[in-house]
């Protein structure tokens, strides 16, 4: 009886293995591109990049993270949060048509990525108050 | 026992699972981040960001640091450097459990030090430059693993840096 169970947690434990080789991570994401990309996007009402951008600095800084690094031609920025944890953050503001800005944030919690709806939410909430503007879903 | 041995790989599957989620705070503003901000920034008397930025750099180069990154059309400075996390405490709780036959207790070793200066024209007043700066390090100890990760918050320091960097300035670094 004891061999068995031993040969039982042995199979699961194989079973545990080759679920899936960590190589695979490279392209892997939890959710359809689609579905990703209306979580982590909004739209705002405005035309000035490089203001949008400085914002994003302010409010990523306000939001306790260190800014890593900043682009104004590619309008990206990216910052870590240290606290206990590592949360590593990537925004990017690009056009939308002739009146609007995109502004697409990504985030990493350690060694996941952060795909549930409530924590861009809080982020998207915080920016479009420090730039007194409505964040806008995009379909 | 049969229970136990269902159980046991159940819990580690929940572990493995559950162990790595964001905290529902992390991307809210918290009650102290008007005293962070505070804290963290100073208004200097000059309408010239390339001149702060500059200074700043200089003094970073000063404290030791080195520029990893920057991006003067948006203000961003960012510097790291490596030092020594070695206490005094820790060494000696390593020694008396050595001593007591506890075997190698791993202490902190190296840490990664860093800073990140940004700098914008003030919105109240067009001839006056805010500075923010925020430090940040990673503790690894002597088995190369991370201990702390963390915000640095000590008010002494940022004191310390934006009396620098005034000097530096030749200007008075004003409160915001």
């Amino acid at each position: 009886m004891k061999r068995f169970y031993f040969l039982g947690l042995c199979c699961f434990l194989f079973v545990l293995a080759g679920c899936q080789t960590s190589q695979q991570e490279l392209l892997k994401t939890d959710k359809s591109q689609v579905q990703l990309r209306s979580i982590q996007t909004r739209a705002f009402d405005t035309t000035d990049r490089e203001k949008m951008l400085r914002t994003v600095i302010a409010t990523l800084q306000d939001l306790g993270f260190v800014i890593d690094k900043a682009e104004a031609i590619l309008g990206s920025v990216t910052a870590t949060k240290l606290q206990g944890y590592n949360l590593v953050m990537t925004v990017s503001v690009r056009p939308k048509g002739d009146t609007q800005l995109l502004v697409r944030a990504s985030a990493q919690f350690n060694v996941t990525a952060v795909t549930a709806p409530k924590p861009y939410q809080d982020f998207f909430s915080t920016l479009s108050k420090a730039m007194f503007l409505e964040a806008h879903q995009v379909d | 026992m049969k229970q136990l041995l269902i159980g046991f790989p159940l819990v580690c599957l929940l572990f493995v699972a559950g162990c790595d989620t964001i905290p529902p705070d992390a991307l809210v503003l918290k009650a102290t981040t008007l005293q962070d901000r505070k804290l963290q920034s100073r208004k200097f008397q000059t309408s010239d960001e390339i001149k702060v930025l500059v200074a700043c750099s200089g003094l970073l180069q000063d404290l030791g640091f080195n520029l990893s990154e920057s991006e003067t059309k948006l203000g961003v400075l960012v510097a790291y450097k490596d030092r020594s996390a070695v206490e005094g405490g820790q060494v000696a709780v390593k020694l008396i459990i050595a001593l007591a036959g506890g075997g190698n207790v791993p202490i902190d070793k190296n840490q990664r030090l860093k800073a990140s200066v940004i700098t914008k024209p003030s919105l109240e007043n067009t001839n006056e430059i805010v500075v923010r700066v925020t430090f940040q390090r990673m503790v690894f100890n002597d088995l190369n693993q991370v201990t702390k990760l963390e915000q640095l918050k000590d008010t002494k320091q940022y004191q310390d840096f934006f009396n620098s960097l005034s000097k530096s300035l030749f200007l008075t670094a004003n409160d915001i």
